[in-house]
């Protein structure tokens, strides 16, 4: 059996840099690449591409990625494993296949299904957010379990190059890789929460190395522009030491592990997982040397009897305009601004928010009231329900060149479609995961 | 008075309508003037207007960290608020700018 395992973190959401993973991949030292592609509602973006097209629905940029990346997979001989499967990870590992048979670079990619549950959806199931049933949600338009390790396995054991999945939860990607190198079962709950703390410090790949972290003066981190992207080597037992590749930007120090570590986990002795329930209310972090933190103490519960669903609808447009103001009094301005906006558009929609950028739009109010800015920007945006009415935000926003305060410059008008998420829970009973595998070699096709 | 911001370093994360504060001290000698002061009660004070629910505190001290989980903090929820800033992702900012009494 291996004795040590080291598993990298190359993107941490779909619109990540693609350079970082390709030198981590190339430089690393990898025995498992790891792409986390899928926020909450980027799978439900992409079930609304498939709905258009049967072929598509997976992560946009998995040609560019898979493209860069799987020359030096193949050379180095790294296995990748993505969530960039999204909405349809049988049509994603189809379309890994046809680029390896486009660069005549051998592949095996397995597809994990299962996670799409919209067909077995209970309507009539609590939603986790506010107790009200999924049916007032309305129109659905996805619907995703979050799958654990387990459903990982047998595509591991097919012996693929490339494993595509749509929703596993983010942590399980790199527990699967774990589980079946060194054989942990799914009831060793230390070992596997000691993987979820790894998988956990990883997925969101440079926030461990000083992305997401710098504050100039107080927090300083080196060549940003150039982040190296992270890795960590995992014992059988599950213990680790992080890590990135040598003449890469960022730092990897116990300051930017700690605040990863704890990155929106809102129990830290009991983050739940398909796999576990994961205690790090004991783990530590220590320095073993530059960019090396050794993570030790995670500790394991049974996992929860239920999977979490993410559940997608439409939630209508928001139409959205801005104008900016400057110099003396500008503030003033901006202010009677939103007073005429308040007025024309108040009564035409269920929810208007008007912010003042540079000012109040992040926190409502300033902390610091002293400052007077030299410019602000208003924005307003609102609730609809057809584009159109969206449309009337800017479009008025826009009148005030002509009929509002002096000054007014620079507006921009926006609408978007709203694709709202709330959760709920199923029956693993009810959730069926299954692999297939597509491969090609150019010996295959002699044959 | 001196200010969070110089003794701790602070990130936000989001689940859903649910803002986590993750609020680590820069030297571990600090992390007992943070466990007595930044209560979740001075958060909820601190953050008036912005967090509208319950907020439970969770102590670290083998991290000299404190995680203060706010409930009902997101504007109804990342996925349909208005807000510019859905995911409240400054929201470690507004935090830091939390006076603090500096022992001795």
């Amino acid at each position: 059996m291996r004795t040590s395992l080291r598993l990298g973190g190359g993107a941490g959401f779909a619109g990540d840099r693609l350079d970082a993973p390709l030198d981590l991949a190339e430089r690393g030292g990898l025995d498992y690449l790891v792409l986390e592609c899928l926020a909450e509602r980027t799978i439900a973006l992409a079930q609304l591409r498939r709905r258009r097209d049967p072929a598509a629905g997976f992560d946009t940029r998995l040609t560019e990625r898979v493209e860069s990346l799987l020359p030096i997979l193949a050379r180095r001989r790294v296995k990748l494993v993505s969530n960039f499967g999204a909405a349809n990870p049988l049509a994603a590992a189809e379309a890994i296949v046809d680029i390896a048979r486009r660069l005549r670079i051998p592949v095996k990619a397995a597809a994990v299904t299962g996670d799409d549950v919209l067909d077995a959806l209970d309507l009539d199931a609590p939603t986790l957010e506010t107790g009200a049933a999924l049916s007032t949600f309305a129109p659905i338009v996805s619907a995703n379990a979050y799958l654990g390790a387990e459903a990982l396995l047998p595509a591991l054991q097919s012996g693929a190059d490339v494993i595509v999945t749509g929703r596993v939860a983010d942590p399980s990607l790199f527990v699967g890789p774990l589980m079946h190198e060194y054989g942990w079962s799914p009831d060793d709950v230390d070992r596997l929460a000691r993987g979820t703390a790894v998988g956990h410090l990883l997925e969101c790949a440079g926030q461990l190395c000083g992305g997401y972290f710098a504050d100039p003066g107080r927090k300083e981190i080196p060549d940003m522009a150039h982040l190296g992207f992270p890795f960590a080597d995992v014992d059988p037992d599950g213990n680790a030491t992080l890590g990135k590749a040598a003449d890469t930007g960022g730092r990897i120090t116990r300051a930017t592990a700690t605040e990863q570590l704890l990155y929106e986990v809102t129990d830290p002795h009991g983050y739940l997982t398909p796999d576990v329930t994961a205690d790090f209310s004991a783990v530590t972090l220590t320095e073993t040397g530059p960019n090396r933190i050794a993570v030790r103490g995670a500790r394991g519960r049974a996992r929860p009897t239920q999977l979490k669903v993410s559940v997608g609808y439409l939630a209508g447009y928001v139409g959205e305009g801005e104008i900016g103001y400057a110099g003396t009094n500008a503030v003033a301005r901006a202010q009677l601004a939103a007073q005429i906006l308040r007025e024309r558009l108040g009564g035409r929609y269920s929810e208007l928010r008007i912010d003042l950028v540079g000012s109040t739009s992040l926190h409502g109010r300033a902390f610091d009231t002293d400052e007077r800015p030299y410019e602000v920007r208003l924005r307003v945006a609102a609730r609809a329900t057809s584009r159109e009415e969206a449309a009337i935000v800017g479009d008025e926003v826009e009148a005030l060149y002509t009929n509002g305060p002096a000054g007014g410059g620079g507006t921009r008008k926006y609408v978007t479609e709203q694709i709202g998420i709330v959760s709920t829970l199923i029956d693993r009973g009810r959730v069926r995961p299954s692999v297939t595998v597509h491969e090609w070699s150019a010996h295959a096709e002699a044959v | 008075m001196p200010k969070l911001y110089d003794l701790a370093h602070c990130r936000a994360g989001d689940k859903g309508n649910t803002s986590i504060l993750s609020l680590v001290a820069y030297r571990p000698e600090d992390y007992p003037t943070l466990a007595s002061q930044v209560t979740a009660e001075a958060v909820r004070q601190h953050l008036r207007g912005i967090v509208r629910g319950d907020i439970r505190r969770y102590e670290l001290p083998q991290l000299a960290a404190l995680q203060f989980v706010c409930e009902h903090s997101l504007n109804g929820g990342v996925t349909t608020s208005l807000a510019l800033d859905a995911h409240g992702k400054s929201l470690s900012f507004a935090l830091l700018e939390m006076e603090i009494q500096q022992p001795g």
